[in-house]
């Protein structure tokens, strides 16, 4: 019988060939390719006064040597500003190649296209860029004075000013029983694929046709956008993403700099151009993340519920605003999380400094939102000497209050509408896993051995799943492969997979015949791409839908041939059969044959299908009227608004009562993505963001120094965990599925990493005694806040004074050693 | 020695290498790297290159059996080494042709059973690694095969399926140790 | 990141090599396990033209252990010294150590001796050269020279070792019988630089301290050595006056390091940490004692730590 497949931990059909060395990405395609290298600006912010190219045009290899001047038309205009949102009011891109002035270190000044790489370095090197050095604006704070200025033509270096105000914030603080206010911080961090970008073009001169191979979370826009520079019908461009090494959002950011310029150079030397991008490139080439300044002001009554919440922050978005201010404005409205926060008013600044641009990274923005509200709760509880759980708790929104409309907009413009989740569920198990009530006994015991350990918590909500659409194309091969396409990309997320178990699910064939290809233009031109959690939610959905349309063909023209109702039959394993009778069958591969009336027989399945074959009604055309030829089927999702996922996760950390050094003990998670199609995988996500919420949390930061040089670009000094500085992540789940979509999914990308620093935070909080009001903390921090809290800059916790007193009282009618439950796998 | 001659003032050297058994020969410059040199040379895209500086070890290869970084290394100085790449670890001949069950070593069919790989750019380093590591630490507990695949960088799967991978892999090399003597054992009383 | 064109030598012997860098001088360097020196060739932050590579010189690839050191030869990979059963048996701190030295890709190709030449001193093994009051022998033009750690060791990343000397060997002194080693340091991720470390040997004689010493990572800016004596000579290691002696002993290395800061930890903070390390690794040196096999054949009294230049001409001078 036919196995289960959607909701089953099916293995990948990506591995067999990824293990084995068969992966193609995008420096593994293209051996005879030039290769292109870049000059990039030593500077965070300077005049190029001169460029002498003379002693690198004579190093034998250099076939070409290409500055701003050199940029014809629309390729020397600057790149395009992709999401012009109505308050990014100050919006600034760069050029290709930098026109007269440089915003951050690592922008592209000049373009050298040689024979290899190593070649194409070395005229780099001995290319002269005579600059005159401007006063460099580095940080949120030199941003937010607006002394000195990106660009001369945006006072205070605000790009963007926004304000959302539900209810009356004001009257609301004014008369709430308590209130609190919070200041912090949150540093700058990348998201840091394995693979670099990349891109690799061929011209054909003949038919006037570019190919490009991007390493992009978008093809599709890669393809529009390069046309429109290039002045190329979009019909003469394709773009195919190859196998991505790793995404995280930066690559949904086009069209890069070098995304441009590949392809011109291929076009006008005639000749393949490849560019792969170094570590080195990455880093001061490539969009950061995260770094904000927040001020918390929240008012709430003695049971520690929200009555009103004013939040005003400070979101660094480096040079330029490309990929427009959806960060900020993801933290702005998924700041709230869970939570009812009375009325509601969120204000921030996007500021421009010279450091290289700021787009989404996973959990783009909800990290910093989650931040602010989870450090908000900790702090309610503090104050009015509540557990956390119980105040985070009061605050729910509940199940029966969904759909929830917070009467906000969100990043896709439309309402900010929760349509399910069960969030008293969901911290029961929570609590259930880490085992929260237990945990005062073991801190008391840990203590008694001089050890000090903290347990933290945080919550969040995930808008996933945002529009405009995704489609899906399905077409059954005479031989009974199933061809399926997407126009998204895939960056290690297992859409060959999921996507062929939808496929296998909904039209009864088995997985092995299922083939999946994503990001290539030339299979499904209309698409939009990998980011925001929505792969699974929009090309899923899009998807079945289309697999719904040819299984419903399929019958009918079954039906038609086995001279029964469609309604009475099945397909199971990739046959049509007749429900109860299964031996009335016929194979997918001959409805298809039947479904595309041939002229010619080129094999022995083709003959079935001539017109000459069988018997047929003269008085009908071979199609019938409104059928199309062949068994195929196309679809598209595109929904009212964004499915919202949530979880929560808590940790158990010690921290060295000497060093400071911070070990995470235990980590729990509780998930809920709505329906899951494949648990493996959904599972892996968690493990994944939960890791890099952990490198935000405890490792990596960006180091820039005044003059805007980042200090720490490479992995020696970027802190990116290895497999001894992740814990093991103890998992479970609950699937509330979404009312919104056919398959009642929600997305599950960006969910391990969004409350990973807050959980951190509010973990060294309870084990230090003291607030945590920036991230991340390295022991060195941590130390330092010791020292300033023992000298009385840093307040003590409420709940501190009575745990010092309960703790001392009863360890010494404690003996008892407890230990923290065991992670169970 | 390695024959050398000139080009574009740099000396070409005529570097040879024993490549997963086969002997592999190019011309190249004595600053070609040994990850570019597998790479683009011989085309064995398999090995891969995520930081040219040795730290995160998506382009570990087997060098006379040991894992090294060979971005750290240049291919001249690999002259008549034998190198094990990840196409190497497999005895399909062509990888690009799905393989499956027993053409996968141990460690590459432990990491698809056990999900221990997203995209897949990292993984060829932590195979190789792996490969020699359990050759010598056959059944490592959980914590030593948390520590065995500490010198590389997965920015994917948080590692924990690797850690899996690992400890499944020691089994799945036990098993198939335990069969070929059965077989042996089979021909020997036949 | 690709590295800028050189002219690579294979030399076959350490005449040749020497003669080749007698040859290119400056615009020469060493290149062995090249673990240091690649990555900084790819980012081009040095490009010499000339690139040595001993890596085919004969005779250089033996760790032999005699009565009173550990000879480790340049083409000694890490990984193959931290394996060594003999090594590990004369010289624990070795292994100890070696641990440390990033992570095992990195161990099975880079060499100890290289690593020493490189001079780092947030380097696991110059400190353990100091530690164990080691010499470097090197070849030159006008023949082999040997060459004690202190006047090894010029400055950060400089050493004495003119630009025509290739260094050969690297012998590491044993310690007396009773000695125990222990070595800790703590670094942001495992198998990073430390942001401190220490070293240290105790010779326990009559169930009391006779001697220690200690050598620290990445808190000095040249590698050194710290008699702990003065704190722990006499005292009984668990007795009534050890911890206070302990303390003493990690209040010597507060005031000895002079760490800079950096963006991983501040000045203060490594300082903090170094000495917290030594308050730590003390009584594991101690523990290591009590099974201590040492120096052989069984030292003089006055040998418990090797101070000076003593003969060893068994295994100096250079293989040919």
């Amino acid at each position: 019988m036919t196995t289960q497949m959607f909701g089953a931990p099916i293995r990948r059909k990506e591995d067999p060939r990824l293990v084995t060395g068969g992966g193609r990405y995008l420096d593994d395609l293209g051996h005879d390719a030039l290769a292109a290298a870049f000059v990039r600006s030593p500077h965070a912010h300077a005049r190029i006064v001169d460029i002498d190219a003379s002693d690198a045009i004579d190093v034998e290899g250099v076939v070409g040597i290409y500055v701003h001047e050199d940029l014809p038309g629309r390729v020397g205009e600057p790149l395009p500003l992709l999401i012009p949102h109505p308050t990014l009011t100050h919006g600034r891109t760069g050029y290709a190649l930098a026109r007269d002035e440089v915003n951050h270190v690592g922008e592209p000044v000049a373009m050298v296209v040689a024979t290899d790489r190593y070649v194409a370095e070395d005229a780099c090197q001995r290319i002269r860029v005579t600059y005159e050095q401007l006063p460099v604006v580095v940080g949120i704070e030199s941003a937010r004075d607006g002394e000195r200025l990106v660009h001369d033509d945006v006072p205070g270096n605000v790009a963007a000013h926004m304000l959302q105000e539900v209810g009356d914030v004001d009257a609301a603080l004014a008369t709430a029983p308590h209130t609190l206010a919070l200041e912090l911080d949150i540093e700058r961090s990348a998201c840091m694929p394995m693979e670099g970008k990349g891109v690799y073009a061929r011209w054909d001169r003949e038919r006037g046709e570019l190919r490009m191979y991007s390493s992009t979370q978008t093809s599709t826009g890669v393809r529009a956008a390069v046309a429109a520079k290039l002045d190329l019908p979009l019909a003469k461009v394709e773009c195919i993403a190859p196998d991505v090494g790793g995404g995280f959002g930066v690559k949904i950011m086009h069209p890069w700099p070098e995304e441009v310029l590949v392809p011109w150079a291929a076009r006008l030397l005639d000749q393949p151009v490849k560019w792969a991008e170094d570590r080195r490139e990455h880093f001061i080439g490539s969009a950061h993340e995260r770094g904000q300044l927040q001020q918390v002001t929240v008012g709430f009554d003695d049971e520690g519920r929200v009555l009103g919440l004013d939040v005003k922050f400070w979101h660094d978005n480096g040079a330029y605003t490309p990929y427009g201010i959806i960060v900020p404005i993801i933290t702005s409205t998924q700041l709230l999380g869970p939570y009812k926060p009375g009325a509601y008013r969120c204000e921030f600044w996007s500021l421009y400094t010279n450091t290289v641009l700021v787009t989404p990274y996973r959990g783009a923005g909800r990290p910093q939102g989650c931040f602010a509200m989870e450090r908000t709760m900790d702090a309610i509880a503090d104050a009015l000497g509540l557990d956390r759980a119980e105040v985070r708790s009061r605050n729910f929104i509940l199940p029966s209050e969904m759909p929830y409309d917070h009467g906000l907009l969100f990043q896709d413009g439309r309402p900010l509408r929760y349509d399910s989740g069960d969030f008293p569920a969901s911290l029961a198990k929570l609590k259930q896993l880490v085992g929260w009530d237990d945990f005062a006994d073991y801190r008391r015991s840990a203590e008694a051995e001089g050890r000090k350990v903290g347990l933290g918590i945080g919550c969040y909500v995930e808008g996933t799943g945002v529009g405009p659409y995704e489609g899906g194309h399905i077409q059954v091969e005479t031989s009974g492969r199933v061809n399926v396409s997407t126009g998204l990309t895939s960056q290690g997320q297992g859409h060959e997979t999921v996507f062929a178990q939808i496929v296998a699910e909904e039209l009864g064939v088995r997985l092995e015949d299922v083939h999946v290809t994503t990001g290539d233009t030339r299979k499904m031109p209309y698409a939009v791409g990998t980011f925001a959690s929505r792969a699974a939610v929009m090309s899923g959905s899009a998807i079945a839908i289309a697999t719904r349309k040819v299984r419903e063909k399929a019958l009918r023209i079954a039906a038609d041939a086995l001279e029964v109702s469609p309604d009475d039959l099945e397909i199971v394993e990739g046959t049509v059969r007749v429900k109860g009778a299964p031996a009335t069958s016929m194979s997918l591969g001959t409805v298809s044959v039947l479904s595309n009336p041939l002229r010619y027989a080129f094999d022995e399945a083709a003959r079935a299908a001539t017109q000459f074959a069988g018997t047929f009604d003269p008085d009908k055309p071979p199609v019938a009227e409104g059928e199309e030829p062949g068994l195929e089927g196309k679809g598209f999702y595109s929904p009212t608004q964004a499915t919202f996922a949530n979880g929560m996760h808590a940790a158990i950390v010690e921290t060295d009562p000497v060093t400071a050094e911070i070990k995470i003990l235990r980590y729990c998670v509780i998930h809920d993505c709505g329906t899951m199609i494949n648990p493996m995988i959904v599972e892996g996500q968690v493990h994944g963001g939960v890791a890099q919420g952990v490198g935000g949390a405890l490792y990596e930061r960006m180091a820039y120094d005044e003059s805007g040089q980042l200090l720490n670009a490479s992995f020696m000094d970027f802190l990116m965990p290895y497999a001894s500085e992740v814990p093991t992540v103890e998992a479970d789940h609950l699937e509330t599925p979404s009312p919104l979509n056919p398959l009642g999914i929600k997305g599950a990308g960006e969910a391990g990493c969004i409350p990973v620093s807050a959980v951190i935070a509010s973990a060294i909080e309870d084990a230090e005694g003291f607030p945590i009001a920036r991230m991340p903390i390295s022991p060195n921090d941590l130390w330092e806040l010791r020292r300033r809290h023992a000298a009385g800059e840093v307040p003590s916790l409420h709940r501190q004074a009575n745990t010092a007193r309960s703790s001392s009282s009863s360890s010494s009618s404690s003996s008892s050693s407890t230990s923290p439950k065991e992670p169970t796998s | 020695m390695t024959d050398t001659t000139q080009m574009a003032g740099e000396t070409i050297h005529d570097v040879t290498v024993r490549v997963n058994g086969i002997r592999r020969s190019a011309h190249v410059p004595a600053r070609r790297l040994l990850s570019d040199f597998l790479r683009h040379d011989l085309e064995l895209t398999g090995t891969h290159v995520g930081c040219e500086h040795g730290v995160c070890g998506a382009c570990t290869v087997l060098v006379d059996g040991a894992p090294m970084r060979s971005c750290l290394m240049f291919a001249v100085t690999a002259q008549d080494h034998a190198i094990t790449t990840v196409e190497g670890l497999c005895s399909a001949p062509d990888a690009r042709v799905a393989p499956t069950g027993e053409s996968m070593n141990p460690v590459q069919q432990a990491f698809a059973e056990c999900h221990g790989l997203q995209c897949g750019f990292c993984t060829p380093g932590f195979l190789t690694t792996v490969t020699a590591y359990l050759d010598e630490n056959p059944s490592p507990t959980s914590e030593q095969a948390r520590e065995a695949i500490s010198g590389n960088l997965c920015r994917c799967t948080g590692y924990q399926n690797i850690v899996k991978s690992v400890l499944r892999a020691a089994e799945i090399k036990a098993e198939r140790a335990d069969e070929r003597a059965d077989e042996q054992a089979g021909e020997e009383s036949s | 990141m690709k590295p800028a064109p050189f002219e690579h030598h294979a030399p076959l012997s350490v005449e040749e090599a020497v003669a080749v860098l007698n040859e290119v001088g400056h615009d020469g360097k060493v290149l062995a396990g090249g673990q240091s020196l690649i990555p900084i060739l790819n980012m081009r932050l040095a490009s010499p033209a000339h690139l040595v590579d001993i890596n085919r010189v004969a005779g250089l690839d033996a760790v032999e252990v005699t009565p009173g050191a550990v000879r480790v030869g340049a083409l000694v990979r890490h990984a193959g010294l931290e394996r060594s059963e003999e090594a590990y048996a004369a010289l624990p701190l070795l292994r100890q150590a070696l641990v440390n030295v990033a992570h095992p890709a990195i161990r099975n190709r880079g060499t100890t001796v290289g690593s020493i030449a490189h001079a780092d001193a947030a380097g696991e093994m110059p400190a353990i050269l100091a530690l164990t009051e080691g010499v470097v022998e090197a070849a030159g033009p006008s023949g082999p020279r040997e060459i004690p750690w202190r006047d090894f060791f010029l400055g950060a990343l400089e050493t004495s070792l003119e630009a025509e000397e290739l260094a050969v060997a690297v012998r590491f002194r044993r310690f007396a019988t009773g000695t125990g080693t222990a070595f800790v340091e703590a670094a942001r991720r495992h198998g990073d630089y430390a942001m401190a470390g220490v070293g240290v040997a105790v010779t326990v004689t009559d169930g009391v301290v006779s001697g220690a010493r200690a050598s620290f990572v990445s808190v000095t800016d040249v590698p050194s050595v710290l008699d702990l004596g003065p704190a722990l000579v006499g005292v009984e290691p668990g007795g009534d006056a050890w911890a206070a002696a302990v303390d003493a002993a990690a209040e010597a290395v507060h005031e000895h390091v002079d760490p800079e800061g950096d963006i991983h930890a501040t000045a203060e903070y490594r300082r903090m940490l170094v000495t917290e390390l030594t308050r730590r690794v003390l009584p594991r040196a101690v523990h290591e004692s009590e099974h201590s096999t040492g120096e052989s054949p069984t030292p003089s009294s006055s040998a418990q730590f090797p101070t000076h230049e003593s003969e060893h001409s068994t295994d100096s001078g250079v293989q040919s």
